[in-house]
């Protein structure tokens, strides 16, 4: 999915709503013709890239051509969804420099481990989509569960994104549902048909730039208002400006403790989303070569790094400003009366930025929608041409036949996304559904890859069985836990968990969540073990060299200089993100 | 890949830039620079776009001299 996984999809059911006191933003010529000159570059992109298109492997793959730069950024590009900076523009105001741990802690150490441990795996076996490496790892049916759960999870957020668009813009900017839905749609369409992967890429790359110099004016206007850091901080709470040292008190705004933090966060959900999820490993398959393709993560964790400055600082700018006596600010309300973090950025946006820049900062915020919805499809169209369409449907046929597909899959993924908008839109609480469902599957979903790239002894019916008895895990366990304390008596919704009895309450739905990851993550990893070691091995040593660490020959990287080299880059880098805990602490 | 993308981000970058710091100049004085604290963010922000995207087109240039 798309989605940071930790970001709560609460765009869809808050910011969307009707009511409340949203900002409204006035588009003058200038703001029209910055947003149109971005449309027709990227399309010019798509158009520019279509002589390149001539296999599939062109198509689906970028034929392995890029430079690292641009798939390292595209890597980081691909999660920085609008969501991505509301969400955590709306963390930063509630939870202020804590909301860092989704950056130094979440992201930085699994970024790391997938470019120097099991990028060689990905890109030296030649698979062509991680469904498929779990093909030739496992068996068919661990491919199939895997694939088809991701290829309805990237529609699914797909839709959610571009549902979050046009509820935000008519939300702001009084633009027709419909009217936004569309345009986003054909741009996108466009441009993923002509140039495929690449033009995803190449789109991704330049969303990071416009988001970065579109939100950094923000972040400097309000700096200046506040201040400095200290000014901001003479209106915040001291808890603001510390990551972990109130972890373990009951200030401790997030109530997550530290173990939840560090296991549940740090390693269960961040090594299964940034080391697992086709969506961004795609990006590093990529690469032109073997250096490039483990270079990807690391380049994209540099800038990862610093982009609390850029989605968590301005929350922390929102309530500084918003506290201030005699302020002309506040935190908008949303539709219930209670303050709309989500509406953080875009507040934010209308109360400093004049015609012009305002242009530029709302095709950013449009620029990371459509370039989201872009990264979702082209996952989308390689994992069911390449894992479902050509291994169960129609197997042999000609490459222009599967290029033909992967066409067909663009323009059906954009009207499926379309139809999971209006269901969004129309059905209350749907998408909450999902990504409770889409939480279920993916947090057992790193126990399966771990074994089977460190564990030759790992077999197809333990990694498949631990991967659906794990799932199975997170579901009991969502239904003996609760989100928050309970007194006697009390119940909640059954969408939050507790419809077996509130056995484990925690503190907050993080925690919860963070538990329920653990929990789901230790049953696949004990069961696949257990299962392995009670069935036959079905495939060779042979057969698994390339695919297993102690089958595989350590990769030779002497021709490369050593600040190249991935492990060298990657110490560094995270040593850099130690640094900033330490610094925050 | 033989579409250099520094090219475009160099052309979109510089186009953004100029159309800003043209529309901060025909705006200087402007009411609507209360909001930025009473500086004409417009120009002083489409200057640095205006630098970025000229590096990047300087970049590609020499990409493509090299190719």
């Amino acid at each position: 999915m798309s989605l940071n996984p930790f970001v709560l999809l609460a765009m869809a059911g808050g910011a969307a709503s009707e009511g409340g006191n949203a900002p409204q933003i006035g588009l003058h010529f200038v703001d029209y013709s910055i947003l149109g000159i971005y449309i027709l570059v990227v399309v010019w992109i798509g158009f520019m890239l279509k002589r390149y298109m001539k296999t599939s492997d062109d198509f689906f793959l970028s034929g392995r051509s890029i430079p690292a730069w641009i798939t390292g950024l595209a890597f980081l590009s691909a999660n920085l969804g609008a969501q991505e900076v509301i969400g955590m523009a709306a963390s930063g105001a509630k939870y202020g420099i804590m909301t860092s741990h989704f950056y130094w802690v979440g992201a930085i150490p699994a970024m790391i481990f997938l470019a120097v441990f099991m990028m060689p795996f990905y890109y030296g076996s030649r698979a062509r989509s991680v469904p498929e490496y779990l093909k030739l790892r496992f068996d068919e049916k661990t491919r199939g569960l895997n694939s088809i759960s991701f290829a309805l999870m990237t529609v699914a957020s797909s839709g959610a994104s571009l549902h979050a668009l046009a509820a935000l813009l008519h939300l702001l900017l009084k633009w027709d549902y419909n009217f936004s839905l569309a345009v986003s749609s054909v741009v996108v369409l466009a441009y993923v048909l002509k140039g495929g992967l690449t033009s995803a890429i190449y789109t991704e790359v330049l969303q990071f730039f416009l988001i970065v110099l579109g939100f950094a004016p923000l972040v400097i206007l309000g700096l200046n208002d506040l201040g400095g850091w200290d000014g901001m901080m003479s209106h915040l709470k001291p808890e603001f400006s510390h990551s972990w040292k109130y972890m373990g008190t009951t200030a401790n705004p997030m109530g997550v403790e530290w173990f939840g933090m560090v296991f549940g966060l740090g390693f269960v959900l961040s090594f299964g989303y940034w080391c697992t999820d086709f969506l961004v490993v795609q990006r590093a398959m990529a690469a032109k070569n073997m250096g490039d393709a483990r270079r990807t993560p690391i380049i994209g964790a540099i800038p990862k790094m610093l982009f609390p400055i850029i989605v968590i600082v301005p929350g922390m700018i929102a309530l500084a400003l918003a506290s201030r006596t005699g302020s002309n600010y506040s935190i908008p309300n949303g539709v219930t009366g209670e303050t709309d973090f989500n509406l953080v950025i875009p507040s934010l946006i209308a109360h400093y930025l004049p015609t012009g820049l305002l242009g530029l900062a709302l095709t950013a915020l449009m620029a990371s929608f459509m370039s989201g919805m872009a990264g979702n499809v082209t996952a989308f169209n390689t994992v069911w041409t390449y894992d479902i369409y050509q291994s169960y449907i129609k197997p042999g046929q000609s490459d222009s036949h599967y290029m033909w597909m992967g066409k067909v899959a663009t323009v059906a993924g954009i009207l499926i996304s379309i139809a999971f908008a209006y269901v969004a839109k129309n059905v209350n609480n749907i998408m909450d559904f999902l990504q409770l469902v889409f939480g279920f599957v993916n947090a057992p979903v790193f126990a399966t890859f771990l074994l089977g790239m460190f564990w030759k002894r790992a077999t197809g019916h333990g990694a498949f069985f631990g991967l659906l008895l794990g799932t199975l895990a997170a579901v009991v366990f969502h239904g003996i836990s609760s989100p928050a304390i309970l007194k006697t008596g009390e119940t909640i919704p059954w969408i939050k968990g507790a419809w077996l009895g509130a056995h484990f309450q925690y503190t907050s739905s993080m925690a919860q969540n963070f538990w329920l990851a653990i929990v789901a993550w230790s049953s696949c990893f004990v069961l696949t073990i257990g299962i392995s070691l009670a069935t036959a091995r079905t495939k060779t040593d042979a057969e698994l060299k390339g695919l297993v660490y102690s089958l595989t020959d350590r990769i030779k990287e002497e021709n490369e200089p050593t600040w190249k080299k991935p492990a060298v880059v990657g110490t560094v880098v995270l040593l850099v993100a130690i640094v900033l805990n330490i610094i925050f602490w | 890949m033989n579409f250099d993308l520094r090219l475009p981000i160099g052309i979109l970058f510089t186009l953004f830039g100029l159309i800003l710091t043209g529309y901060g100049l025909a705006t200087k004085g402007s009411e609507i620079y209360a909001k930025s604290l009473g500086k004409n963010i417009n120009i002083e922000w489409g200057i640095v776009l205006l630098v970025f995207g000229g590096f990047m087109l300087f970049l590609a240039r020499g990409g493509s001299k090299k190719a």
